[in-house]
């Protein structure tokens, strides 16, 4: 018996059916996925996790289908990597680095993807889309084209030329706009009341958000369902952000976990740090902002679940944090040198956050800290770009011993 | 003088349907916005609470995100395009 129930607006609490809806009729408040899990037993639920893929779909129980779809390309079940050398460097007790960049193409955005797809097959679209600052641009045309469905993706026209590639290559039609996100968006949001198509980050919101509770689903499961004391999470539109503490808490309501909700941090670029700002300033909305970041990823300056994301890290014990463009790049070559994980700007950006918590003494010895790492390095390679010389030599011992051997030893 | 203003689907049923409609006489997107409100009924309650837009909702004149300009007070001129969108999208 399925636990999913409606689509319901978190303002008014309106309920709609399962269907291609993201905006509440009555306030214009989000829709959410409503699910009633009173049916659900723990230990059984339990033993359906274990026992189940290894991917996202060993959490059916907590996604809006009524049987685990069917997927060509499915996402999840990424390693969660003790960081002994990370945690030492910044004086911390216990760092764990959840690498998502592990996923099929490189970012947890396949996560959401995965399951925005599932959905939109299921309500009988044949075209998929989406607004993308270019993980999403890579996810929906990979996902898209395992899947037999066409897709259009619309990215800003400065995105970094690896996410281009990696995205035309699946054979989807790729619309580079001049503007900047938040200028993709407005248009998707548009084009999303004229087409018939399921835009995954538009009108199937709802469920393609649900996708991203399966990280914290997996952080608790791979921590023997166990909760972290806290998460550092990167903050873009906020969804990830707050739908992380949403899975931790669904378990918790259903028994799989006990205790207090971690500590939320989020990571924002200065660049971009409209939900960072209004943390400081004791605000309840953000105001929006022109980004210029070397973290594009993050690059949104109208965060969506901003309020929500808000309210999280206050509700939490967190914050939420910005770090300047030198301050990603330092995080970037901190992980990758304690950790052998390289990630892209945003994993850069929550690295840095960390240190930043680290030195700010906010971080008490005995916690168990989980860093959330969304994307590869290899998708902004110009980040590192400079950052470290290269020997160039002749093939003979004497020229390595000349150039190598008097640099090592010098 | 006339401005342009798209309306998403979601509001097209206080519209009667309409997914464009024109403003005459308004000369901040305020007015434009009264104009409306004078016209369709029910429209106020969805997008505004206490005289201002409610927080999921957003305006656009040209393009650009009022909230970048004066808000309701920004001025619109002869030819101007006002759009009003939901804000939770994207991400």
């Amino acid at each position: 018996m399925a636990a999913v129930e409606a689509l319901r607006c978190k303002e008014c609490h309106a309920s709609y059916e399962l269907e291609a809806r993201y905006v509440c009729e009555h306030c214009f408040g989000p829709l959410e996925v409503a699910y009633d899990f009173s049916g659900l037993e723990p230990e059984a639920a339990k033993r359906r996790i274990q026992a189940g893929p290894t991917t996202l779909w060993r959490y059916a129980d907590f996604l809006p289908f009524e049987s685990p779809p069917r997927t060509a390309l499915a996402a999840g079940v990424t390693p969660l990597i003790k960081a002994d050398r990370l945690a030492e460097s910044l004086g911390l007790g216990e760092v764990w680095v959840k690498n998502d960049a592990a996923n099929p193409t490189h970012s947890f955005k396949d996560r959401v993807v995965t399951v925005a797809l599932a959905k939109a097959r299921e309500l009988g679209y044949e075209v998929v889309a989406c607004a993308s600052t270019g993980n999403l641009a890579n996810a929906v045309a990979a996902h898209a084209a395992a899947a037999g469905l066409e897709s259009y993706v619309f990215v800003p026209s400065d995105l970094e030329e690896q996410k281009i590639l990696a995205t035309g290559v699946y054979g989807t039609n790729l619309v580079s706009v001049r503007g900047n996100y938040d200028d993709v968006n407005r248009l998707c949001g548009e084009l999303a009341g004229e087409r018939d198509w399921a835009f995954v980050n538009v009108n199937v919101r709802p469920y393609y958000a649900e996708g991203s509770k399966t990280l914290g689903f997996e952080i608790a499961e791979q921590l023997g369902f166990q909760l972290p004391d806290r998460v550092v999470v990167p903050v873009a539109s906020g969804s990830l952000f707050t739908k992380v503490a949403r899975g931790f808490e669904e378990w918790r309501d259903v028994g799989l976990l006990e205790g207090e909700l971690p500590a939320f941090n989020g990571a924002q670029a200065e660049g971009c740090s409209p939900v960072a700002r209004a943390f400081e300033e004791g605000k309840d909305v953000c105001r929006p902002v022109k980004p210029d970041t070397v973290a594009k990823s993050l690059a949104i300056g109208d965060p969506a679940d901003g309020p929500y994301a808000l309210e999280l890290a206050r509700r939490s014990g967190g914050g939420v944090d910005s770090v300047t463009d030198d301050e990603i790049r330092a995080g970037i070559r901190l992980l990758a040198q304690t950790t052998g994980v390289f990630t892209e700007t945003a994993g850069g950006v929550t690295t840095a956050v960390l240190k930043k918590l680290a030195d700010r003494g906010d971080i008490a010895a005995g916690e168990r800290v989980v860093l959330v790492i969304t994307g590869d390095g290899l998708k902004t390679l110009d980040a590192v770009r400079g950052s470290f010389e290269t020997h160039e030599i002749e093939p003979t011992v004497s020229s390595f011993e000349d150039t190598v051997g008097v640099a090592a030893a010098a | 003088m006339s401005v342009t203003v798209k309306i998403p689907t979601q509001l097209r049923s206080v519209t009667g349907g309409e997914s464009e409609t024109s403003v005459e006489e308004a000369g901040t997107v305020g007015e434009v916005l009264d104009g409306l409100y004078d016209r369709f009924d029910g429209l106020r309650e969805r997008i505004a609470e206490d005289g201002d837009l409610r927080r999921f909702v957003n305006v656009y004149v040209g393009g650009e995100d009022i909230r970048f300009l004066d808000g309701l007070e920004t001025e619109v001129e002869d030819g101007d395009e006002v759009t009003i969108l939901p804000a939770v999208a994207g991400g």
